[in-house]
C-alpha cells in the first residue's frame, strides 16, 4: 500500500507540473472600469459570455445597484448599464424586492417581493445565492434558509414561483447547479448555508433532496457542483471536496488565510478558481474519475491582487483560459489570461 | 443587511472620537478639570440609558449624514465647542480609523474584540467616576448579551454592512501614512503575512482521503505569503486580554493627532451623487433619528467663560483654509428632508436639537423651528 501511495503522489506531482507549465503563464490584462466600486458580498462577480456576439457581460453589485459592463472581445467597446433595485413603496408595505432581467439588463421580466416584518427584527431579510438549473428553473436562496424555485417557461415571460425548499435552518449563502453539462449526474443542484451545511438536490417538478452534508458551524460562502463532486469554500479558508450523493469527503485543502469569497470551475478543463479576503486568487486542477470513484486536487497557480479583499472571481470561458477578479472598494474588473 | 450593526458602529466611532478629543485637549493645554468635565460629559451622554435602549433595537444603519448629526451632537454634549472644519476633520479621522479596524480584523468576530478595546479605554477614562462606570459596565453587559452568541456568518454580515457604510471613503490620514498602513491613494495596506485568524490553518496543505476516510495523500503548496500560526483567542468577557491591538488608542504624546491637513486623493474620492429626488426613506430615518437623539441629553454650553473651543488644526487660519478647500464629494449631503411632509419628525428633532448650535455660527433666519433644523442639517 505504501508503494501505491508513493506512485500516486509521483503521478499527481507529474500532472501538477505539466499543467503548471501552462498555467504559470497567466498574465494580467487591461482592467475594465466599472461605474461603482464592488461591495464586500460573496460571489460578487458574474460573467456571461455570448459567443455569437463576441462579447462578455460582467456584473458587480454596489450596495443596491447592479453595475453591468459588456466588453467586446477585441477590447474596443465597453458599454455600461446600471440596474437600480426597485425601491419598496413605503406607503403600502416594506418588502424586499427581487428582480429578474433579460441577460443584457434591458427589460425587467419579473419581480418577486419578500415579506418583511413591519418593525425590524434581529433577523435580517435578504436573498443570497442564485442559480439556473438546466433551462427550466431559477433557484434563489433566502436569509430564512428557504430556497425559492422559479419555473421559467421556454417561451414567454410567465415566470412562476413553483416551490419553496425548506431544508436549511440558517441563511443560504450560495446555490450552484451541476456545471459539467452532463445529464448523467444524479444530483443537479447544491445549496450551502451560514452553518456550512450542504443540501444536494435533484431538480424536477418537485425537487428531491438527495443528501444533506452537515457543516461544522462555519459558513460555507461559496459552493460549486462538477461531475457529481461538491466543491465548498469556507470562512476558515478551507476548500472541501465531497461526493455529492454520498457525502464522502475526498479532499480538504488549507487554501486561504482569510474567508473564501468565491469559487469557480472551468467545466471543460477541471480548473478551479478560489479567491479570498487575503487578496489571493489561486488556480487548482481537479481530476474526477467516476469509474474509480476518485477525486484529486492539485495546486497550480497564485495571483496576488495587492491590498484588495477579493469578493468576486470567475473564469471567463469553459476552459479556464482567462479569469476575472474584483474586490471590495475596487472600481475595476481585473482580467488574467494564459499566454 | 444586518440590523445589529448600529451599536457597534456607534461605540467604535465614539471610542475613536474620545481618543482624538483626549489628545487634543492635552495638546491645547486645556486645564485638567475642564478637560475631565468634557470627557465625562461626553461619555455620560454616549452611555445614557434611554439612548442605549434605542440604539440596541434592531434597525437599519443610518445614512452617513444622519450619523454625522448624532456625533455632532455628542461632541457638543459638554462645554467644548468645535467649528465645522474641525468637526469635519474629527469625523474623517474617526471614520477612517474604524474603517481600518473593520477591514484589518482577521475574522469577522474580531469586530467585537475591537469594540471591547474601545470600551476598555473608555472605562479607563472614567475610572475615578463611579456613576459613569456603572453606565459603562451596563453597556458591556448589553454587548455581551447581544453579540457573543452570534454565529460566524452573522458577524460576517455585520462586517459586510459596515464595509458598505464605509465604501468609497479614501481619506488619507497622516498617522496611517506615516505607519505605512495606508497608501497615498487612500487604500489600506493588506498584509500577506503574520498570524492567520483564530480557527484557521496556515495555507499550504492538501489532504486527500480514501472512500473509507483514511488520509491517502498529503501535499504541500506554496501559499504566496508569509503566514504564521494563529494567536490565542481574545477575551469576550468584561475583563481580559483582547489579543488584537485594533481599536486601542493609537495617539500619544509622541504620536499626536496630526493637525496637518493631508488632503484627499482626488482620483480615488468618488463623486457621490446627491439624488435630487426625495429619498423615500428620509422620513422614516428622521423619525428614528428623532427617537434615538431624544436619549441624548445635552448640557447647555454654559456661561461664556466656562466654555471653550477645540481646534483639530494647528492654527485658526489652517482651520478656515480647510473649510474652504474641502472637496464637495466629502460633504455629508445625503438626507433630503421634505419639510412640509415631515413636519412632525422635524419638530421633534428641532425640539431636541433646539439648543444645539455651533459657537458663533448662526443658522440662516427661518420661519419655523422645522425650517431651522432643515437649514442647520443642510449646513452640516
Amino acid at each position: 500500500s505504501m508503494a501505491a501511495d508513493d506512485a500516486e503522489v509521483i503521478l499527481l506531482l507529474t500532472i501538477a507540473s505539466n499543467v503548471r507549465e501552462i498555467c504559470s503563464m497567466y498574465h494580467k490584462e487591461k482592467s475594465i472600469q466599472i461605474k461603482n466600486s464592488a461591495s464586500a458580498l460573496y460571489n460578487n462577480l458574474s460573467v456571461l459570455r455570448i459567443a455569437p456576439r463576441r462579447l462578455t457581460y460582467f456584473t458587480v453589485v454596489h450596495a443596491n445597484v447592479v453595475n453591468m459592463v459588456s466588453a467586446s472581445w477585441d477590447g474596443l467597446n465597453y458599454s455600461h448599464r446600471q440596474l437600480q433595485s426597485k425601491e419598496p413603496n413605503v406607503a403600502t408595505s416594506t418588502s424586499l424586492i427581487m428582480q429578474m432581467y433579460e441577460s443584457d439588463g434591458s427589460i425587467m421580466v419579473y419581480w418577486h417581493a419578500l415579506d418583511t416584518p413591519e418593525t425590524p427584527t434581529a433577523q435580517a431579510v435578504f436573498a443570497r445565492g442564485i442559480s439556473a438549473v438546466w433551462e427550466n428553473y431559477i433557484c434563489v436562496g433566502i436569509s430564512s434558509g428557504a430556497i425559492l424555485v422559479f419555473d421559467v417557461p421556454s417561451k414567454g415571460s410567465n415566470i412562476t414561483l413553483s416551490e419553496v425548499l425548506e431544508e436549511h435552518k440558517e441563511s443560504i449563502t450560495d446555490v450552484a447547479s451541476e456545471c459539467s453539462g452532463s445529464q448523467e449526474c444524479i444530483a443537479d443542484l447544491v445549496s450551502a448555508d451560514d452553518g456550512g451545511n450542504l443540501c444536494v438536490w435533484k431538480s424536477g417538478e418537485e425537487f428531491q433532496l438527495l443528501n444533506k452534508i452537515p457543516g461544522f458551524d462555519m459558513t460555507c460562502s461559496s459552493v460549486k457542483l462538477w461531475k457529481g463532486t461538491v466543491v465548498a469554500g469556507y470562512g476558515t479558508g478551507q476548500i472541501r471536496l465531497y461526493e455529492a450523493v454520498t457525502g464522502i469527503l475526498h479532499a480538504e485543502v488549507s487554501a486561504h488565510a482569510r474567508w473564501i469569497y468565491s469559487l469557480d470551475i472551468a467545466p471543460f478543463s477541471g480548473l478551479l478558481l478560489s479567491a479570498a479576503e487575503d487578496s489571493l486568487v489561486r488556480v487548482w486542477h481537479l481530476t474526477v474519475t467516476p469509474e474509480t470513484n476518485s477525486v484529486e486536487i492539485a495546486h497550480l497557480h497564485n495571483e496576488c491582487v495587492t491590498d484588495t479583499q477579493i469578493c468576486g472571481a470567475k473564469f471567463c470561458d469553459g476552459d479556464g483560459y482567462a479569469f476575472a477578479v474584483t474586490g471590495y472598494d475596487l472600481s475595476e474588473i481585473i482580467r488574467y489570461t494564459q499566454s | 443587511m444586518s440590523s445589529r450593526t448600529l451599536p457597534l458602529l456607534f461605540i467604535n466611532l465614539g471610542g475613536e472620537m474620545l481618543y482624538i478629543l483626549d489628545q487634543r485637549l492635552r495638546a491645547q493645554n486645556i486645564p485638567a478639570d475642564k478637560a475631565k468635565k468634557v470627557m465625562n460629559d461626553i461619555i455620560t451622554t454616549m452611555f445614557n440609558k434611554k439612548f442605549l435602549e434605542e440604539l440596541f433595537k434592531p434597525q437599519e444603519l443610518y445614512s452617513k449624514k444622519a450619523l454625522r448629526t448624532v456625533f455632532d451632537r455628542l461632541a457638543h454634549a459638554s462645554i467644548m465647542r468645535l467649528n465645522q472644519a474641525s468637526m469635519d476633520k474629527l469625523y474623517d479621522l474617526m471614520t477612517m480609523a474604524f474603517k481600518y479596524q473593520v477591514l484589518l480584523c482577521l475574522r469577522p468576530k474580531d469586530i467585537l474584540l475591537v469594540s471591547f478595546n474601545h470600551m476598555d479605554a473608555i472605562k479607563d477614562f472614567v475610572k475615578d467616576t463611579p456613576s459613569i462606570l456603572s453606565q459603562v459596565d451596563e453597556t458591556y453587559r448589553q454587548l455581551i448579551e447581544m453579540y457573543t452568541s452570534l454565529s460566524n456568518g452573522e458577524f460576517q454580515l455585520i462586517r459586510q454592512t459596515l464595509l458598505i457604510f464605509f465604501q468609497d471613503m479614501h481619506i488619507r490620514v497622516s498617522i496611517f501614512l506615516k505607519d505605512k498602513v495606508q497608501n497615498s491613494n487612500g487604500r489600506f495596506v493588506l498584509p500577506t503575512s503574520g498570524p492567520v485568524p483564530y480557527g484557521t490553518q496556515v495555507p499550504g496543505l492538501i489532504r486527500m482521503f480514501s472512500c473509507t476516510g483514511e488520509e491517502v495523500t498529503r501535499l504541500q503548496f506554496s501559499n504566496g505569503g508569509n503566514y504564521t500560526a494563529a494567536l490565542r483567542e481574545g477575551s469576550f468577557e468584561i475583563f481580559g486580554d483582547r489579543v488584537t491591538k485594533l481599536g486601542t488608542n493609537m495617539y500619544s504624546v509622541s504620536r499626536p493627532v496630526e493637525t496637518h491637513m493631508s488632503g484627499t486623493s482626488k482620483s480615488s474620492a468618488q463623486h457621490t451623487k446627491v439624488s435630487a429626488a426625495p429619498n423615500p426613506l428620509a422620513k422614516e430615518e428622521l423619525n428614528l433619528l428623532a427617537k434615538l437623539m431624544g436619549g441624548l441629553e445635552v448640557q447647555k454650553a454654559g456661561n461664556a467663560d466656562s466654555g471653550f473651543r477645540v481646534n483639530l488644526f494647528a492654527t485658526d487660519e489652517e482651520e478656515e483654509e480647510a473649510l474652504i478647500t474641502r472637496p464637495d464629494e466629502l460633504s455629508y449631503g445625503v438626507i433630503n428632508i421634505q419639510a412640509t411632509k415631515d413636519q412632525q419628525a422635524n419638530a421633534e428633532l428641532a425640539k431636541i436639537m433646539g439648543e444645539f448650535t455651533d459657537s458663533g455660527e448662526q443658522s440662516p433666519s427661518a420661519s419655523s423651528k422645522g425650517d431651522d433644523l432643515l437649514a442647520m442639517m443642510d449646513g452640516l
